[in-house]
C-alpha cells in the first residue's frame, strides 16, 4: 500500500498526516507536490489540512485548478480512495466530487477543541473498525467547516448513508449545541455514493496517539488500511 | 513625490533631536539627502537603536553554558538542547500598531517574531503571547481584545504554527494602550543554523517576498512616540499581514538554509531593507550597495526615501553563496516567491544607496547600528511622586466584606482569573501533532519529534506587582514563569523578555525600567536563566493613562525524558495533596484587593529566589522520581483559586477536594494571599513517605492538605461548591461578556 500525502502551497497539516501514517502505521507515503500530474502508483491520496492559497477567494477554491486535481479526479472516477481533512474536504468540494460547500462557521470564529463525533455509517473503506453509533473523539481546527447543501441534496446522502459522521454530545445526541460551526444536520464528514471519497472537517491524525490525546483517530486511519487488506 | 530640503526643522520633524543631527552632519560631513536623514531617523529610533534601553540590558546575565548566540547577536536567542538540536526562540512587542488597527497589528506582530525565529534556520513549532487590554465593560477595549485575538489566530492559524499558551490581563492602564506581545519558539538542527552575515565582497544580494509598497513607512518611528488623537491618522503606519505568503517565505527560507545556499539572511522587520541591511553590513565589516531600481514594487512613483522606510511585510534580505545563484532562483521559483537581485556585498564598510543612475545615499553602517554608532543614552531616574503613598497602604485593615463564599465567587470570576477558553479556542493549539500540554494549564508541553525531549514554555508578568514595587515585581515575573514550566516537568533554561513601559525621558518611568532590569537580572542570575533576548516597547501612555511597568518574561525549559510531562490539574481520585511553600498575610497588590476592594495599593508579595530555586528544584525532582501526577502554581487569586483551578482544569474529568489547611492567618489571607513560592501537588499515596521526606530533606515546608475526591470543592468548611458550578463560573464567564453587545 502506498499513501500520497498532496502538497498545495500553503497546506500545512501536510507534516501530521505524514506522520501519522508513516511513523505511526508504517505505510509507505510520500508528499506529493501539486504539480505532479500523475498518481497512478499510490493507492490513497489524502489532501491534508490548511490553508492552500491562502484560501483566498473561497477555501480549496484555487487548489481545485491544480495540476495535480485532473489526476486526482481521474483516479477518484475510477475508484481509488480518496480522503480529504479539512481543507482537503473543502477541496473536495469545490472540485465536485463531493457535493455542497463548506462555509463559514456560524459566529464567524474560527474553532479549535476536541468534539465528539458519532460515526452513523460503519460499513465504508474509512469507517470499517467502527461500531455504528461509535463516539470517536477528533480535534476540529477551521473557520469555515460550516457544512451547507440543498435540502434535496442533504435528502440524497441521508438516504445513501452518505452521511458518516455527525457532531454530537456527551450522549452522541445531535444537538445544537454539539454542532461547533452551524452544519447542516450536525454533519461533520459525508463520502461518495461510490463510497471510495470521503471528507470530513475534523482531523483524525491529530489523535492518532495517547500522547496528545486519546487516539481515536486510529479508528479512521486503520480502518483505511484494513480495506487494502493490511492491519 | 518631491523630495523636502533637508534641514535641522526637517530632522526634528522625524522624532531626531539637535544633538543627534548635528551628529549626523559630522558623520558625514554634508548635508544628509532626504533618503539618508530618513534611514538615520528610523536607525537611531527608540525601536531600532535601544538607545535609551541599551545599557541597562546590558547588565542582564547572558552566560550558560547552553546558550550558542549571546544576546543581541542574531535575530533571537539559540539553546543547545542535546541530540544535535537548537531551539531559537524571541518575544517581540506589537504595542503601538495593535492599537490602532487591531486585526493587522496583532497579525504582522505575530509574522515579524515567525520571521526572526526562521530566518535562523529554525522551523517554528509553537507560538505564544502576552496580551493586555482595558476593562471589558468599555466597548472599545472589546473591540481592541477581539480584533487583536482574531488577528493572532488568523497567522498563525493560516502558517499552521500551533498557538499554546499566553496570558491576557485586563486592567484600566491598558485602555488606551494594549499590549500585544507576540513570542515563538522554533527548533534548528544545530549543524545548519543561519545566520545574518555578510562574507564575501561581490556575493549577491536579494529581496525575496512580498512587493515592496507605500504601508508602514515610519513604523519603527511611530512605536517610539507616545499615542495621541492624532495616531489614529498614522493607521498607514500599520502594515497589512500576509500569512500565505509568509508561509511560503518559511518553507522557502528553510529550504535555501537546507540546500546551503546561503551566505547569510535577514528578515526585514522594522525599518524594513534599512535595518535589515544596515545591521548585516555592520556586524561583518563589509559594505551592502544597493539598486533599487530592481527591486519589485507594489506601487508606483516610489521614492528611495519610501523604500527604504517600508515595513511591507513578508520580505526577507538574502545574500547568495557566490555560484549558487541558479539554485537559489530555483527554490524561489518552486514557492512561487517574487525575488529580485538587488545587490552586491561591497569592500567599502558603507550602506550605499543607488537608484535612478544616482547615488541617493552612502552611509558607514556602524553608525546606523544599535550599540555600536548609534547614540546611546544613559537617562535620569526619580521615584515616582505617587510611589510612596501607593506602597504605605496597609493591607492589615483589610478584613473580608462578605462571606468568604461571595467572595471566593467574585475572585474566581474575574476576567483576569477565568478561562481564557474564548480566547485559544480561537487558535490553532494542535497543528503540527506535538502539543502535548495546550493552552489552560500552567506551561505548555510541546514534544520534538524523533526525540525523547520536549519543550515547556510559558509567558508570564504580573504588572501589579512591578508597578507597586519594579525590582521585586520582576523577580516574581521571572520565579512564576520558572514555576510555571517546572509544574509541567521542565528544567527552566532562558528566558526572553518584552519590556513594555511609558516614556523613557520622564525619569519616574525611567526609574521603573531599570529597577525592573536589576530585579530580573538578580533573578534571572539565582534560578540560572540567561536572558538570551527580546524586545523594548517604550511609550505606551497617553495623556490619559500610562501602562503599568509590564517586563513580560518568556520562559522556555527543557523536559529530558517526555515521561516526565505533568499536567496541571488532578487527575484520579484518591491521590494525596499537598500545598508547598509558606503562605504568608500577603494581599499587597493581589486580585482579591482589587476585585473586593477595587485598590491596587501596598507591596507586593516578598520573594526569596533562594527558597524558590530550591523548591523548583525540589518539586523537579519528586516529578523525576514519579511521585508527582499533577502540579499547579499558586498565583494570582490566591490558594482558594488554584485549588478550583486544579479540580476543573481537566472539564471533561473534574475531580473535586475537601481541603483543611492550618494557619495563624485569618481566612480570607488563607483563600486570598498571593505568597510566592507556593505549589499545589497531587502525589500518588503509595509514594507519600518518599516525598514528605524528599521535602524534608531540602528543608521545603510542605502541609498534606487532603485527597483529591467527590463533586465539590470544600476549603476549611468555609464553603462547599458543586465542580458544576465552578465549570460554569470558570468557562462560560469570558464568552458571556464577548457575546453580550
Amino acid at each position: 500500500m502506498k499513501v500520497a500525502i498532496i502538497v498545495f502551497p500553503g497546506s500545512n497539516c501536510d507534516h501530521d498526516a505524514y506522520y501519522s501514517f508513516k511513523k505511526i502505521l508504517n505505510v509507505d507515503t510520500d508528499f506529493v507536490w501539486h504539480k505532479e500530474s500523475n498518481l497512478d502508483k499510490y493507492d490513497l491520496i489524502v489532501l491534508p489540512g490548511g490553508f492552500s492559497y491562502g484560501d483566498y477567494l473561497r477555501c480549496g477554491a484555487i487548489s481545485r485548478f491544480s495540476p495535480v486535481m485532473k489526476s486526482i479526479v481521474a483516479n477518484a472516477k475510477k475508484g481509488k480512495l480518496v480522503i480529504g481533512i479539512c481543507n482537503g474536504f473543502q477541496i473536495l468540494t469545490e472540485s465536485g466530487l463531493l457535493p455542497g460547500a463548506l462555509i463559514k462557521n456560524e459566529n464567524r470564529q474560527f474553532v479549535c477543541k476536541n468534539v465528539k463525533l458519532r460515526v452513523d455509517n460503519s460499513e465504508t473503506n474509512f469507517t470499517n473498525l467502527c461500531n455504528l453509533g461509535d463516539t470517536i473523539t477528533i480535534p476540529i481546527a477551521h473557520g469555515e467547516g460550516n457544512y451547507y447543501c440543498e435540502d434535496n441534496v442533504l435528502e440524497e446522502l441521508k438516504s445513501n448513508q452518505q452521511v458518516v459522521f455527525r457532531y454530537v454530545d456527551d450522549n452522541g445526541q445531535t444537538q445544537n449545541q454539539s454542532n461547533p460551526n452551524g452544519s447542516k444536520d450536525n454533519i461533520a464528514g459525508i463520502i461518495n455514493k461510490q463510497g471510495n471519497v470521503l471528507g470530513m472537517m475534523p482531523h483524525p491524525e491529530r489523535n492518532a496517539e495517547k500522547l496528545i490525546g486519546n487516539a481515536d483517530g486510529l479508528k479512521i486511519l486503520n480502518s483505511i488500511l484494513t480495506s487494502f487488506g493490511k492491519n | 513625490m518631491n523630495e523636502p530640503v533637508v534641514n535641522l526643522e526637517l530632522a526634528i520633524e522625524h522624532g531626531l533631536s539637535e544633538e543627534e543631527y548635528d551628529k549626523i552632519l559630522k558623520i558625514l560631513n554634508r548635508t544628509p539627502t532626504y533618503t539618508e536623514l530618513g534611514i538615520f531617523s528610523v536607525m537611531w529610533s527608540e525601536h531600532c537603536s535601544y538607545k535609551n534601553s541599551l545599557l541597562q540590558l546590558k547588565t542582564l546575565p547572558k552566560e550558560g553554558k547552553q546558550l550558542l548566540v549571546e544576546a543581541g547577536e542574531e535575530n533571537a536567542g539559540l539553546i543547545d538542547i542535546g541530540d544535535n538540536l537548537a531551539v531559537a526562540f524571541k518575544i517581540e512587542s506589537h504595542n503601538h500598531p495593535s492599537a490602532v488597527e487591531p486585526y493587522q497589528g496583532a497579525a504582522t506582530g505575530v509574522g515579524g517574531i515567525m520571521r526572526d525565529i526562521f530566518t535562523m534556520g529554525a522551523r517554528p513549532i509553537a507560538a505564544l503571547n502576552s496580551l493586555r487590554f482595558g476593562e471589558l465593560d468599555n466597548n472599545r477595549n472589546k473591540y481592541l481584545f477581539d480584533g487583536v485575538v482574531k488577528g493572532i489566530g488568523d497567522y498563525g492559524n493560516c502558517l499552521g504554527i500551533p498557538t499554546v499558551a499566553g496570558e491576557v490581563y485586563f486592567e484600566d492602564c491598558y485602555t488606551d494602550n494594549c499590549l500585544v506581545n507576540a513570542m515563538t519558539v522554533g527548533v534548528a538542527n544545530k549543524d545548519r543554523i543561519a545566520k545574518a552575515t555578510v562574507k564575501t565582497v561581490g556575493a549577491s544580494i536579494y529581496a525575496i517576498g512580498s512587493a515592496t509598497g507605500r504601508d508602514g513607512i515610519h513604523g519603527a518611528t511611530f512605536a517610539s512616540e507616545e499615542l495621541s488623537e492624532e495616531s489614529e491618522e498614522k493607521r498607514s503606519s500599520v502594515q497589512v499581514g500576509d500569512p500565505f505568503t509568509e508561509k511560503l517565505l518559511l518553507e522557502a527560507t528553510l529550504e535555501l538554509i537546507k540546500e546551503d545556499v546561503l551566505e547569510g539572511i535577514q528578515d526585514m522587520g522594522a525599518a524594513g531593507l534599512t535595518s535589515s541591511s544596515a545591521e548585516m553590513s555592520a556586524k561583518s565589516g563589509l559594505g551592502i550597495e544597493f539598486n533599487l531600481d530592481k527591486l519589485h514594487l507594489r506601487e508606483e512613483n516610489m521614492i528611495p526615501y519610501e523604500i527604504m522606510l517600508s515595513e511591507s511585510q513578508e520580505r526577507m534580505l538574502a545574500i547568495c553563496k557566490p555560484g549558487k545563484e541558479s539554485e537559489f532562483e530555483i527554490v524561489c521559483k518552486k514557492w512561487d516567491l517574487d525575488f529580485a537581485l538587488i545587490g552586491r556585498v561591497t569592500d567599502s564598510k558603507n550602506l550605499t544607496i543607488n537608484f535612478k543612475g544616482k547615488t541617493v545615499a552612502d552611509i558607514p553602517s556602524y553608525y546606523l547600528s544599535a550599540g555600536d554608532g548609534a547614540p546611546v543614552y544613559k537617562r535620569e531616574v526619580k521615584v515616582p511622586d505617587y510611589q510612596n503613598d501607593l506602597n504605605s497602604f496597609d493591607t492589615n485593615n483589610i478584613r473580608s466584606k462578605e462571606s468568604t463564599e461571595k467572595e471566593f465567587l467574585k475572585v474566581f470570576s474575574s476576567t483576569n482569573i477565568v478561562s481564557k477558553q474564548w480566547v485559544y479556542h480561537q487558535y490553532d493549539y494542535m497543528v503540527r501533532t506535538n502539543t502535548v500540554i495546550g493552552p489552560g494549564s500552567d506551561a505548555a508541553v510541546v514534544r520534538i519529534k524523533g526525540t525523547n525531549k520536549a519543550i515547556s514554555m510559558k509567558t508570564d508578568c504580573n504588572a501589579r506587582y512591578v508597578y507597586l514595587d519594579p525590582r521585586t515585581g520582576a523577580k516574581i515575573a521571572v520565579a512564576e514563569a520558572a514555576r510555571n514550566v517546572v509544574c509541567s516537568g521542565a528544567k527552566p533554561i532562558a528566558v526572553t523578555n518584552c519590556l513594555n513601559f511609558g516614556n523613557p525621558y520622564k525619569p519616574d518611568i525611567y526609574w521603573q525600567f531599570s529597577e525592573s532590569i536589576v530585579g530580573m537580572g538578580e533573578a534571572c542570575r539565582v534560578l540560572q536563566t540567561p536572558v538570551t533576548g527580546g524586545n523594548v516597547s517604550f511609550y505606551n501612555e497617553s495623556d490619559k493613562w500610562r501602562v503599568y511597568p509590564t517586563p513580560v518574561i518568556g520562559m522556555i525549559g527543557l523536559i529530558e525524558d517526555i515521561k516526565n510531562v505533568t499536567p496541571s490539574g488532578f487527575q484520579n481520585i484518591g491521590d494525596l495533596v499537598y500545598l508547598i511553600g509558606e503562605t504568608k498575610n500577603e494581599l499587597g497588590g493581589s486580585e482579591y484587593l482589587k476585585v473586593i476592594y477595587d485598590k491596587v495599593a501596598g507591596m507586593p508579595p516578598e520573594i526569596d529566589l533562594e527558597i524558590e530555586k530550591s523548591t523548583n528544584e525540589t518539586i523537579l525532582n519528586a516529578i523525576k522520581s514519579g511521585y508527582v501526577v499533577s502540579a499547579h502554581d499558586v498565583s494570582d487569586g490566591g490558594l482558594s483559586i488554584a485549588l478550583a483551578e486544579c479540580c476543573i482544569i481537566n472539564k471533561s474529568n473534574p475531580i473535586g477536594i475537601e481541603a483543611k489547611i492550618s494557619s495563624e492567618l485569618k481566612e480570607h489571607q488563607v483563600l486570598f494571599s498571593e505568597s510566592q513560592s507556593r505549589f499545589v501537588i497531587s502525589i500518588k499515596p503509595n509514594f507519600k513517605s518518599d516525598f514528605e521526606s524528599l521535602c524534608n530533606s531540602n528543608n521545603i515546608i510542605f502541609q498534606s492538605i487532603g485527597e483529591t475526591g467527590g463533586n465539590e470543592l470544600n476549603i476549611n468548611d468555609l464553603f462547599n461548591i458543586s465542580l458544576s458550578k465552578l465549570i460554569d463560573v470558570y468557562y462560560n464567564t469570558l464568552p458571556e461578556i464577548m457575546n453580550s453587545k
